[in-house]
C-alpha cells in the first residue's frame, strides 16, 4: 500500500498562536514556534515535519484559515529515501 | 523526500476558499468564528452559489462579517437580520439569502424576529453562533449563558431565579412547522468541522429545494469572554456547554428527531 | 378615457402603490390606516404586478424588511401611524445612514404613548427634526387629499430613487379616512432605471462583493459619510421644495398649513374673503426640504401669519425661522384627536392675529 507524505504552511503572518492545530493534529507535527510573528503570536510550524500525513484536520479547524496543505503519494521506491 | 517537494502546486489538498477575502479577521485567537465563516463560504464556493446568494451580518462580534466573507451582504440593526433576510428573499425568491448571527442578536433583542421568520417558513438559512456570552461588547451575560456561569454583568454566576434561564432557541424553533432543517453543531475539532459543513451544505439544498427555513446552530467559545486559553476554552465548552446544548440533528426533512433520551 | 374611482385615502395610497410599479410592501395593523394592508391583501397585487404583500410580526420587523428589500434596489415601502413610527425610528435612521430608498406613509394620530385614533399632525418634529438617531433628514411630502395620497407614492418612490433616501408621506388620520374621487394614473412597470453599482442581488464576476451597511468604525471615514449626507440634503433642499399659495397675491393675513389643516384653513380663508378680510394661504406640501424662500417672501408682504397644525404647535417655529421672525406668527391648533373647524379658526385669526 503507498504511503503519503505531507506538509504544511503556515501564514506566518495570519496565526495567531490559538494552538488549536496543535492539539488537532493525530500526528504531533505541529509545535508553536518559540519566535512571535509581526503581531506577536507564537505561531504554528511543523515541529515533526516526517510525521505529516496531510489529513488536513488542522487546516479545517484553523479558525483564521492559515494552514495550506500538501500531500504526495509514495511510490513504493521513494520511501527508501525520507 | 525534502519538504519543497511535497510543497508543491500539483499536491496541494487544502487551502482556504477564494471566498474569504483576505483580511485578517478581527476575532479573538481561537474563535469558533473564524472556523463557522470559512466553512460557510467553502459550502457557497463548492456549490458555484456565490453570485446568487445575499448574506446578512448581525451586531455583535460578527458586525464586520461582511469584511471577510466575498458575497454581498448587508448589515442589520440587532437582532433584525431574519426581518432584512425576509426582505431580501421575499423580493428575490430563487437568490440564496442567509443569515449569521450570535446568541444576544438571535435570542435576546432578536427573539420576536427570529421566531416569526421559522413561523412563516422562510426559505432562508440562520446560522445561529452560540457561545453564551456577549463578546463584542465586553462580556455581558446572554440568553444562553449557562447557570452558574460567570460573566461580567452575573460575576457570582448565572442566578436562574432572578436572570432566567438558558434558551434553548434550537428546540423552539424546531417546534414551529416552517422549520424545515434544525441542527446544532461545533467547529472545535476536525470531525465536528466536517459534520458542520455536511449541514451547511443541506441548508443550502433545503433552501433551493424551498422547502421551509433551515437553521444550524454552533456551539463554540468564547475564550477572551470565558477567560480562558483557546484551547482550555474548547475543553471547558465540552464539558459544560454540550451537556446542556446538545449536538445533534433536532429537525430533519420536516420532522422532529427523537432522541434517546426520549422516552 | 379618465379612470376615475372612490377611494379612502389609505386606499388610495394601496392602489398608488401598487400603480406606481412598487415590488413589496410590508406592514404591521394600526388604527387608523390599517385599510393600506387590508387593501392590497384583497387586491392580491401579485397577481396585477407580481408585488410582494407581507404583514409582518411588528413595526420593528417591518422596516428592517423595508431595508432588506431596498438595499436589493426593489421599490418598497410601508405604513403605520404615530406609534409604529416610532417603533421605526431605529430603521429609518439605519436606511438613510445605508442610503436607501424606500417610502414610509404616516397617518398621524394623537398621542403622545398610545394616545388616540383620531387625526392629529403632532408627528412634524418627528419627522423632519430627528425622531431616529444621527444627522439625516427625511425628504417629507404632505398630501392634503386623496388624490394626493394616490399621486405621492410614485412621486415618493421618484424621489427616494433620485436620491437614495427614505421618503416619508405624512399624511393623517383625516387624509387617510375620507372618501373623495380619485383619477388613477396608468400601471407603471416594476422595473426602475437607476444605477445598480450599489444593489446586494449576489456578487457577479465583474464587480467586488457589495455591502449594504451604515457602520463605519473609522471615525475620519463616518465623517466623510456625513459630508456626503449632508451634500445630498443641500440638493434636496435646491430641487426639491413644493407648496401651493392660494389668494396670497392681495393677501394682508396668512395662513400657514399642510395636509387636513390646509383644507380647513381653505375654508376658513374663504368665509375670511367673505367677511371682506384679506386672507391668503399657503399650504406647504415638502416639510423637509421646508419652503423658507416662500415663506422669506411672504412675509414681506403681510402683516402677521397664523400657522394652524393640529398640535400644540410644531411647524410654526420653522416658519417663524424662515420668516426672520420679523412678523407675528403665531400658532393655533387643537390637540389629541380633536380637530378645529373653519369657524373655529377664523375666530382665532380674528381675535389672536388681526384685533388685537
Amino acid at each position: 500500500m503507498a504511503k503519503v507524505r505531507g506538509a504544511i504552511v503556515v501564514d506566518v503572518e495570519h496565526c495567531k498562536g490559538c494552538e488549536i492545530c496543535m492539539v488537532t493534529c493525530p500526528d504531533q507535527v505541529i509545535g508553536m514556534a518559540t519566535e512571535v510573528n509581526g503581531k506577536g503570536y507564537h505561531y504554528a510550524y511543523m515541529e515533526n515535519p516526517e510525521q505529516c500525513t496531510g489529513c488536513v484536520n488542522c487546516a479545517i479547524v484553523c479558525p483564521d484559515g492559515v494552514i495550506t496543505v500538501y500531500k504526495v503519494k509514495l511510490k513504493p521506491e521513494n520511501e527508501k529515501t525520507i | 523526500m525534502d519538504i519543497q517537494d511535497i510543497i508543491k502546486p500539483e499536491n496541494l489538498v487544502y487551502k482556504k476558499t477564494d471566498l474569504m477575502l483576505d483580511k485578517v479577521l478581527s476575532y479573538c485567537p481561537g474563535c469558533g468564528h473564524g472556523t463557522a465563516h470559512r466553512l460557510l463560504m467553502e459550502v457557497i464556493d463548492e456549490l458555484g452559489i456565490q453570485e446568487d446568494t445575499i448574506g446578512v451580518a448581525p451586531v455583535g462580534c460578527s458586525v464586520l462579517a461582511y469584511d471577510f466573507m466575498n458575497v454581498d451582504m448587508q448589515g442589520a440593526a440587532h437582532g433584525r437580520a431574519p426581518a432584512v433576510a425576509t426582505g431580501i428573499k421575499r423580493c428575490w425568491p430563487d437568490k440564496y439569502v442567509f443569515t449569521y448571527q450570535g446568541d444576544g442578536d438571535l435570542a435576546a433583542i432578536g427573539t420576536a424576529e427570529t421566531i416569526h421568520a421559522c413561523n412563516r417558513g422562510e426559505n432562508i438559512t440562520i446560522i445561529f453562533i452560540n457561545n453564551g456570552i456577549y463578546g463584542m461588547t465586553g462580556g455581558q451575560m446572554a440568553p444562553t449563558t449557562l447557570e452558574g456561569m460567570r460573566t461580567s454583568t452575573c460575576p457570582y454566576g448565572r442566578d436562574v431565579k432572578s436572570m432566567g434561564y438558558p434558551i434553548k432557541m434550537t428546540e423552539l424553533v424546531a417546534q414551529l412547522p416552517g422549520t424545515y432543517f434544525v441542527t446544532r453543531h461545533s467547529v472545535h475539532t476536525a470531525r465536528a468541522v466536517r459534520r458542520t459543513k455536511k449541514a451547511m451544505l443541506k441548508a443550502f439544498e433545503v433552501q433551493k429545494e424551498k422547502k421551509g427555513l433551515s437553521f444550524i446552530e454552533i456551539v463554540s467559545n468564547c475564550n477572551s469572554g470565558w477567560k480562558m486559553t483557546p484551547v482550555k476554552s474548547n475543553e471547558w465548552m465540552e464539558e459544560n456547554m454540550f451537556p446542556f446544548f446538545e449536538l445533534g440533528d433536532i429537525k430533519v426533512d420536516g420532522k422532529l428527531v427523537k432522541k434517546k433520551s426520549d422516552k | 378615457m379618465k379612470e376615475l374611482k372612490l377611494l379612502k385615502g389609505n386606499e388610495a395610497i394601496a392602489e398608488g402603490a401598487i400603480r406606481a410599479g412598487a415590488d413589496a410592501y410590508f406592514g404591521y395593523p394600526i388604527t387608523p390606516q390599517s385599510e393600506v394592508m387590508e387593501y392590497l391583501m384583497a387586491e392580491r397585487p401579485e397577481q396585477r404586478t407580481g408585488m410582494v404583500v407581507l404583514q409582518a410580526e411588528s413595526e420593528v420587523a417591518v422596516i428592517n424588511m423595508v431595508y432588506g428589500a431596498a438595499g436589493t434596489g426593489k421599490k418598497v415601502l410601508t405604513s403605520s401611524s404615530s406609534p409604529g413610527i416610532s417603533l421605526m425610528q431605529e430603521g429609518i435612521s439605519y436606511i438613510a445612514g445605508a442610503e436607501l430608498p424606500c417610502v414610509i406613509v404616516n397617518v398621524v394620530r394623537g398621542g403622545p404613548g398610545l394616545g388616540t385614533i383620531q387625526p392629529s399632525q403632532a408627528d412634524y418634529f418627528q419627522t423632519t427634526k430627528g425622531g431616529g438617531h444621527g444627522d439625516y433628514r427625511l425628504i417629507t411630502i404632505a398630501p392634503a387629499s386623496v388624490q394626493e395620497m394616490f399621486d405621492f407614492v410614485d412621486l415618493g418612490f421618484e424621489l427616494a430613487f433620485k436620491y437614495r433616501n427614505p421618503v416619508m408621506i405624512l399624511s393623517d388620520g383625516l387624509i387617510g379616512q375620507m372618501m373623495e374621487k380619485v383619477e388613477l394614473s396608468e400601471q407603471k412597470p416594476r422595473a426602475t432605471e437607476f444605477d445598480q453599482s450599489w444593489v446586494t442581488t449576489g456578487k457577479s464576476p465583474d464587480r467586488e462583493h457589495n455591502v449594504i451597511t451604515s457602520l463605519d468604525l473609522d471615525a475620519s471615514r463616518q465623517e466623510a459619510h456625513n459630508i456626503h449626507l449632508q451634500a445630498k440634503y443641500r440638493m434636496v433642499e435646491e430641487n426639491e421644495v413644493r407648496y401651493e399659495e392660494l389668494q396670497t397675491g392681495d393677501a394682508e393675513y396668512l395662513f400657514v398649513a399642510y395636509g387636513s389643516s390646509s383644507r380647513i384653513c381653505q375654508k376658513a380663508m374663504e368665509l375670511a374673503r367673505k367677511k371682506g378680510l384679506k386672507v391668503g394661504l399657503l399650504r406647504l406640501i415638502s416639510l423637509f426640504p421646508f419652503p423658507k424662500a416662500i415663506i422669506r417672501e411672504l412675509a414681506g408682504r403681510v402683516k402677521a401669519m397664523m400657522c394652524v397644525e393640529q398640535s400644540a404647535g410644531q411647524m410654526v417655529e420653522d416658519v417663524r425661522l424662515a420668516a426672520g421672525c420679523k412678523i407675528k406668527i403665531e400658532h393655533f391648533g387643537r390637540m389629541g384627536g380633536m380637530i378645529p373647524i373653519p369657524e373655529e379658526v377664523l375666530e382665532a385669526l380674528e381675535q389672536n392675529i388681526i384685533g388685537e
